[in-house]
C-alpha cells in the first residue's frame, strides 16, 4: 500500500472537525490552567496552607497527565462528558505549571514595592490587585503563552479517554479504511500548521516583552 | 496498603518498563539534542538550516501522533512493522530531542565570546575548542532544562500504553479494570510514578553541582542532604556570569 493523495484529501473534513474539538479542548483547559495557577501562585505564600498546596501540586505536575486522565475518567459518574473531564485535568495539570511561572514572576517583584504597600497600609486585595500582580504578570506573558502551545500539543491524550478530538478521528478513519498513513500524517501536520505559527508569534512577544 | 503490597511485584515490572523507557528515550533525545544544537550554532547555512527544520518539526507535533505514526503508519508504506517498545523510544526521543537541541544550542551560544576568541589565540582546533572550552562551559548551563526534559519524558513515556506496552500505566489499566479499585489501582501508579520523578530530579541536581563544582562555580561545603531542598531563589545555579 502506497499514499492515496484522493482518499487523504476526502478524510480532512473530518479532520478539521477533530480539530475544532482539539482547539476547543486547549482553549478551555487553557483559561482553567491561567485562573486557577494564579490562585495556586498565591495560596502558596500563605501560612499552613502554602505548604499543602505545593506538595499536591509538585505532585500533579511530576505524574504523567495521562494518568490523571484515565484516573478521573474511571473516577467519574457516565454522565460527565468525557471532553468536560478532559479540559478539567489537562487545566488543573497545567495550573501545576502556570503557578511556578507566576510565583517567578511575584518573586521578580521589587521588595521596596512591597514595602510601599506596608507603608500605605493597603488591604490585601489591593496590594494584589493594584501593586503586585500587575506588575508580576506583565514579565511572565510570554512564559504563559509557550504553556498555551505546550497544552495544545498534550490534546492528544484525550484521544484515551474517548474525546472526539483530532487524533481519535484519524485513529478512527485508519480503523474504518484500513489505512492509517493518510489520517496520522495528515493530523501530524495539522498540528505543525497550528502550533508553529503559535511558537513564532510567541518568540516575537518573548523579544518585546524581555526588553521591559 | 494490603492492595498496593500483593500487587507490587506487579507494579514493579511495570516502573522498570517506564525507567526503561526513560532511560533509552532520554539517550536517544540526548544523542540528538548535542548533534543538532551543535549543527544549529555553525556558520553553515545548510547545517542551520537542517537544525532548525529538525526542531520546528518535532517540537510542533505532540509526541502521541508521532508514536502512533511510527506504530501503525509506517508499516502500511514500508515493510518495516516497528515493535511498540522501539516505536516508543524513537517517538519519544525525537520529540524530547527537539526541545533539548534548543537548550543546547542557546547553552553554546551564551558562552561568553572571548571563550573561544581565546581558543583561537591559541590556535586549537574546533574540536578541542567544543570539548575543552565551550561544552563545559555550556555543560552546567544546559543540565538544569535538561533536567526538566528528563521529567517530561518520564511523564510522556505513559502513553506507550496505549500501543499495548506494559509500562507503569498498563498495569495500573489492568489491576484497576481486574479489581474495580480505581482509586488504589491509579494512585499506587501515580505515587511511583512520584518517586521515580523525585529520584531523577535528585540525580539531576548531582549532576549540576558536580558540573559546576569542576568550573569552580559550586558553593563550598553543603552536603549530599542540601541537594534535597529547591535551591533558593536567586541563585541560580548554572547561570555563566
Amino acid at each position: 500500500m502506497t499514499w492515496d493523495t484522493e482518499f487523504a484529501i476526502s478524510i480532512i473534513p473530518r479532520l478539521l472537525e477533530g480539530l475544532a474539538v482539539t482547539i476547543q479542548a486547549t482553549v478551555i483547559g487553557y483559561l482553567v490552567a491561567v485562573v486557577l495557577g494564579l490562585f495556586v501562585a498565591i495560596l502558596r505564600r500563605i501560612d499552613y496552607i502554602g505548604p499543602v498546596v505545593f506538595v499536591v501540586f509538585e505532585f500533579i505536575r511530576t505524574t504523567p497527565v495521562l494518568v490523571q486522565l484515565l484516573f478521573v475518567f474511571a473516577l467519574a459518574p457516565a454522565s460527565v462528558e468525557p471532553l468536560t473531564i478532559g479540559v478539567a485535568v489537562l487545566g488543573v495539570h497545567y495550573a501545576a505549571y502556570t503557578a511556578e511561572v507566576y510565583r517567578s514572576g511575584i518573586e521578580g517583584v521589587a521588595k521596596g514595592q512591597w514595602e510601599a504597600c506596608r507603608a500605605l497600609s493597603l488591604p490585601p486585595w489591593r496590594v494584589w490587585g493594584a501593586v503586585v500582580l500587575p506588575q508580576a504578570i506583565r514579565k511572565v506573558v510570554p512564559a504563559l503563552g509557550n504553556y498555551l502551545i505546550s497544552l495544545f500539543k498534550d490534546t492528544p491524550y484525550l484521544f484515551a479517554i474517548t474525546v472526539g478530538e483530532m487524533l481519535f478521528v484519524a485513529n478512527a478513519i485508519g480503523t474504518e479504511a484500513f489505512r492509517s498513513m493518510e489520517a496520522y500524517t495528515l493530523a501530524g501536520l495539522f498540528f505543525l500548521a497550528v502550533s508553529v505559527p503559535s511558537a513564532v508569534i510567541i518568540r516575537r512577544l518573548e523579544r518585546r516583552y524581555a526588553a521591559v | 496498603m494490603e492492595f498496593f503490597l500483593n500487587r507490587f511485584p506487579l507494579y514493579l515490572d511495570g516502573a522498570l518498563i517506564t525507567l526503561l523507557m526513560t532511560v533509552l528515550g532520554s539517550a536517544v533525545a540526548f544523542v540528538l539534542a548535542m548533534v543538532i544544537g551543535i549543527l544549529g550554532t555553525l556558520r553553515n547555512p545548510v547545517a542551520r538550516a537542517v537544525a532548525t527544520v529538525y526542531t520546528e518539526a518535532f517540537r510542533g507535533v505532540a509526541a502521541l501522533i508521532l508514536l502512533f505514526w511510527f506504530a501503525y503508519a509506517v508499516p502500511q508504506i514500508t515493510p518495516y512493522q516497528l515493535s511498540p517498545m522501539f516505536a516508543g523510544v524513537l517517538a519519544l526521543g525525537l520529540n524530547v530531542g527537539a526541545y533539548g537541541a534548543e537548550v543546547v544550542r542557546a547553552a553554546i551560544n551564551a558562552v561568553p565570546r572571548a571563550q573561544t576568541e581565546a581558543t583561537i589565540a591559541l590556535n586549537m582546533s574546533w574540536a578541542r575548542r567544543m570539548w575543552l572550552v565551550v561544552l563545559p562551559q555550556a555543560w552546567a548551563q544546559m543540565l538544569p532544562t535538561f533536567g526538566n526534559l528528563i521529567i517530561e519524558l518520564m511523564k510522556a513515556s505513559a502513553i506507550v500504553s496505549l500501543i499495548g506496552v506494559a509500562d507503569l500505566t498498563q498495569v495500573a489499566e489492568e489491576q484497576r479494570s481486574s479489581s474495580g479499585e480505581t482509586v488504589l489501582a491509579f494512585g499506587s501508579a501515580l505515587v511511583m510514578y512520584f518517586v521515580i520523578a523525585q529520584v531523577l530530579i535528585f540525580g539531576m541536581r548531582l549532576l549540576e553541582r558536580r558540573a559546576n563544582r569542576r568550573l569552580g562555580r559550586a558553593p563550598a561545603g553543603g552536603g549530599l542532604l542540601d541537594l534535597l531542598r529547591p535551591p533558593t531563589p536567586g541563585t541560580k545555579v548554572g547561570a555563566a556570569k
